[in-house]
């Protein structure tokens, strides 16, 4: 592993200046520090995925199949025919660069194959040279080059320098989409058995034991169990999950990154709260599922198959355990799955007939925008209730918090949930202050470390990426004392308290629903000394 | 370097029609039989290209969302950034043909010393744009004019509207003015901004050449030449109504003229100039937002799939599922 700069030093070295000698002659140097090791063998086995073999993308061979050109070409071929988006974004780009300063990963590394035009033009100039005449005919003139072994890891290399975060996408003219060329770059590159370990192996996790950690289903139930008496201790109440239990009116998946690491864990916490005092109070029915025991899909990150293989759980479990409904936790791309795939994937071979339209029991509102998917995100269902007022919450218990919002890329620019996250926080929390304009809301910035991109190995490609949302943090920060980051992703809550550590060193990250843990006083509890954290309570230091 | 070769073969291609047409006395040939051509290629080609682009599935529903979504109901949705109707796709669409949306957005970030990173707002690539497809658009409609008879009221009323200010004679367009101003800035932009001429091609600069040189020549017939408008007319008339003749005295200048607008329409349905029709399919913005309330249909299927289920799922792990009192299928 690279040893990573100090920040004014990575900070100092960003240069967005290019080269002068033209892109396609400047060959691919893979920096350690910017990659992620290659996908562990086994993984790849246990999924069925391709090719799996030990390879270094450090050493000169890669041990591609003979044929490797051929799969490549068969696979865009395919593609195209089976793609609109990749058919017509291969096609229609003028390179007018509104796009090119838009890619957190360019403003943060001054790397230029990190601007999304010049990203996609690596698969582009590929297409042109050999499925278009004029490039065919023009060669370079055209833009047009042929596929080598260069190309290839040239691809690779920065197929996973993007975390398919659609910023670029927003400011397109015609709405090109990097994500899109990303994911079926990254679906060609998996024919070939090119993926990350930092993806790989929670795939083969996830299909094995229904969760990205590998988390077993005593495992899964024990570390509840262990929040459960954390809650106990700091509430006096000791909140009484149900798990794969059948006739439960609504299922909960949340990702497993909640279960496993701080921040997340306080953010499951808060959940655990949440319909501990929704039972007690309305006699709410919640089941948890050791099965579908993970929300988020790094299948996502792999190939549009793997995505529906794993996502297909959960409609399979809601059906076994006769639900009713699904809620789903605070993650990213997990709900960008849910919100834009997750029904056309699975929705007509397994989601049950027998499941409704989501209505809240407690408010009798009914949840028309998931009429079909028949899956809510928690913010909805949690404003949902606070707009009713069925939930006693105490916001001086946030005291000590002036929190900013990272409205997280998935569920910004796939789904557009950005006013229930703000209702929640203005109920739980008195300070709250917002990051400046083109910086949040659909122009927010990725962490760094999305789409898979969050291995140890390549932290310093993480915080070049996550230079722009930590600036715009230092900002508010600084000019109004601003302390918390609140997000409502997994992935940010793995990765951006490494990147505040690196950056912003005063300010630490929550995910919503601990804020709501916190502020929720659940009848018959005892006062509180701590917060979920186990920090004294504003107020409460000195006893 | 390749704006240097686009602008040479922007030359040669003008050279041919000066040759061509003037020295060799091609007229006919230049005259009727390439602009027919160009007409064809042009209309087959682009259609050819939608229908490509039309034939290829829209599997997920995928759109880019850039505002609030139709939630609750006292949530104010986006209707236009994130719509979850027709009618809200439509004006999505329409605000992003007609105003070029998602380029007003645009904004520069820049490092500062202190360590922070700053936006600025940009528009001029949005202004440049508008102006170069506008002023484009109402040149063609002007052209109008060559190939009706009577010419219509609103191309006339077009016309009179973009010489207003009555200066010079024949009168100045504005719109020839604003339309070499754009495409020299668009041209601009790309030699001086490093990392637009970083991403610049030979097929980036050559569009804009090819189209200036349609400009300027069009501006040195109207303004310098002045090139018998009535003998032009008797042409492009005869070209439409299909009894063409080659009128007399019309001067080379007008076939380059012609001749470099037949290589605009060739070129067309083969370059990144078919942006034109693609905009108008792109799944991230022609989609309804609303993807949990109506189910999008995948047109084709995933061919063998294995599914990891819960019986394997509970064999593998039953007795440590027993052992903390989890629920299973099938006793121990």
């Amino acid at each position: 592993m690279s040893t990573l700069p100090r920040p004014e030093e990575l900070y100092a070295k960003i240069n967005h200046t290019p080269p002068k000698a033209d892109w396609m002659d400047v060959p691919v140097d893979i920096k350690p520090g910017r990659y992620c090791y290659a996908a562990n063998p086994d993984s790849l086995n246990y999924v069925g995925l391709p090719h799996a073999r030990k390879w270094n993308p450090l050493d000169e061979d890669w041990k591609l199949p003979e044929n490797w050109k051929e799969i490549i070409f068969n696979g865009i071929r395919e593609r195209l025919d089976k793609y609109r988006s990749f058919k017509v974004f291969m096609d229609i780009c003028v390179r007018c660069g509104a796009c090119a300063d838009k890619c957190h990963f360019f403003i943060g590394s001054g790397d230029p194959k990190n601007m999304p035009v010049l990203r996609a033009e690596l698969i582009r100039s590929v297409y042109r040279g050999e499925f278009t005449t004029f490039g065919k005919l023009l060669g370079k003139f055209a833009g047009a080059r042929p596929l080598t072994e260069e190309v290839l890891k040239e691809w690779w290399y920065y197929l996973f320098q993007c975390s398919e975060c659609r910023r670029c996408s927003v400011f397109c003219p015609y709405g090109i989409d990097t994500a899109e060329i990303t994911i079926m770059g990254r679906e060609l590159i998996n024919l070939l058995g090119l993926n990350i370990d930092w993806i790989a192996t929670p795939v083969a996790n996830c299909y094995r034991t229904g969760n990205h950690l590998g988390i077993q289903p005593h495992a899964f139930f024990d570390m509840i169990d262990f929040f459960c008496d954390d809650i106990e201790d700091i509430t006096g109440i000791r909140p009484e999950p149900q798990f794969n239990k059948k006739g439960a009116d609504i299922l909960f998946v949340t990702p497993s990154g909640d279960v496993f690491a701080d921040p997340g864990t306080y953010t499951c916490m808060g959940y655990l709260i949440l319909f501990e005092y929704l039972k007690r109070e309305y006699g709410l029915d919640v089941t948890w599922s050791t099965y579908a025991s993970e929300g988020g899909n790094f299948g996502f990150f792999t190939s549009h198959e793997t995505m529906k293989r794993l996502n297909s759980k959960i409609y399979m479990e809601a059906a076994r355990l006769g639900v009713k409904w699904i809620i789903g936790g605070e993650c990213g791309h997990m709900w960008r799955v849910l919100h834009q795939y997750m029904d056309t994937l699975n929705g007509p071979e397994f989601q049950s007939s027998n499941m409704t339209v989501p209505k809240n029991p407690i408010t009798g509102t009914v949840f028309q925008h998931a009429a079909s998917t028949k899956m809510i995100h928690i913010t909805e269902f949690t404003a949902d209730l606070i707009k009713h007022g069925k939930l006693n919450l105490d916001k001086s218990r946030n005291a000590g918090i002036h929190l900013t919002w990272h409205d997280s890329c998935n569920t910004s620019r796939g789904m557009g949930l950005f006013e229930e996250p703000r209702y929640i926080i203005r109920h739980v929390v008195d300070k709250f202050t917002d990051m400046p304009p083109g910086t949040i809301r659909e122009e927010t910035f990725c962490c760094g470390g999305g789409a898979g991109l969050n291995a140890g190995e390549c932290e310093e490609l993480r915080m070049m990426g996550g230079l722009p949302r930590a600036s715009a943090v230092k900002y508010v920060h600084e000019k109004y004392g601003v302390n918390m980051l609140g997000c409502v992703c997994a992935i940010d809550r793995a990765v951006l308290p490494g990147t505040m550590k690196y950056w912003v060193p005063e300010v630490t990250v929550c995910g919503l629903h601990e804020l709501v843990g916190n502020a929720l006083v659940i009848p018959g509890e005892k006062e509180r000394e701590v917060n979920l954290r186990g920090e004294d309570l504003p107020g409460k230091e000195d006893e | 370097m390749k704006a240097l070769y686009s602008l040479f073969l922007v030359f040669a291609l003008a050279a041919i029609a000066l040759v061509g047409a003037g020295a060799l006395g091609m007229e006919r040939t230049f005259g009727l039989y390439i602009p027919f051509l160009a007409a064809a290629v042009f209309v087959v080609g682009f259609c050819w290209r939608v229908v490509q682009w039309g034939k290829s599935a829209v599997p997920f529903c995928i759109p880019t969302t850039c505002g609030q979504q139709e939630s609750l109901p006292w949530i104010k949705q986006s209707t236009i950034e994130n719509p979850s109707t027709t009618t809200g796709v439509v004006l999505r669409m329409l605000l992003e043909v007609l105003l070029f949306r998602s380029l007003f957005r645009n904004n520069q970030p820049q490092l500062y010393s202190d360590g922070r990173v700053r936006y600025a707002s940009s528009k001029w690539l949005w202004l440049g744009a508008l102006a170069f497809h506008y002023s484009f658009l109402i040149i063609f409609l002007r052209h109008m004019r060559f190939f009706t008879e009577p010419v219509p009221a609103l191309i006339r009323g077009i016309e009179s509207v973009d010489s207003m200010l009555q200066i010079a004679a024949p009168t100045l367009y504005l719109t020839d003015l604003v339309f070499i101003a754009a495409v020299t800035y668009l041209f601009l932009r790309r030699v001086v901004v490093p990392n637009i001429r970083y991403i610049s091609q030979v097929q980036d600069y050559f569009p804009l050449f090819l189209i200036l040189g349609i400009g300027l020549s069009g501006i040195f017939m109207r303004y310098f030449a002045k090139v018998d408008i009535m003998a032009v007319k008797e042409l492009t008339m005869g070209l439409v109504t299909f009894s063409w003749k080659a009128p007399q005295g019309i001067g080379a200048i007008f076939y380059v003229h012609l001749f470099l607008v037949s290589v605009l329409l060739i070129y067309f349905p083969l370059s990144k100039l078919m942006h034109m029709g693609g905009v108008f399919l792109s799944p991230t913005r022609n989609m309804n937002c609303a993807s949990r309330k109506f189910r999008h249909i995948n047109p084709w299927k995933f061919e063998n799939v294995h599914y990891h289920t819960y019986e394997e799922y509970e064999d593998e792990f039953r007795e440590k599922m027993v052992e903390k009192g989890i629920p299973v299928e099938k006793p121990l």
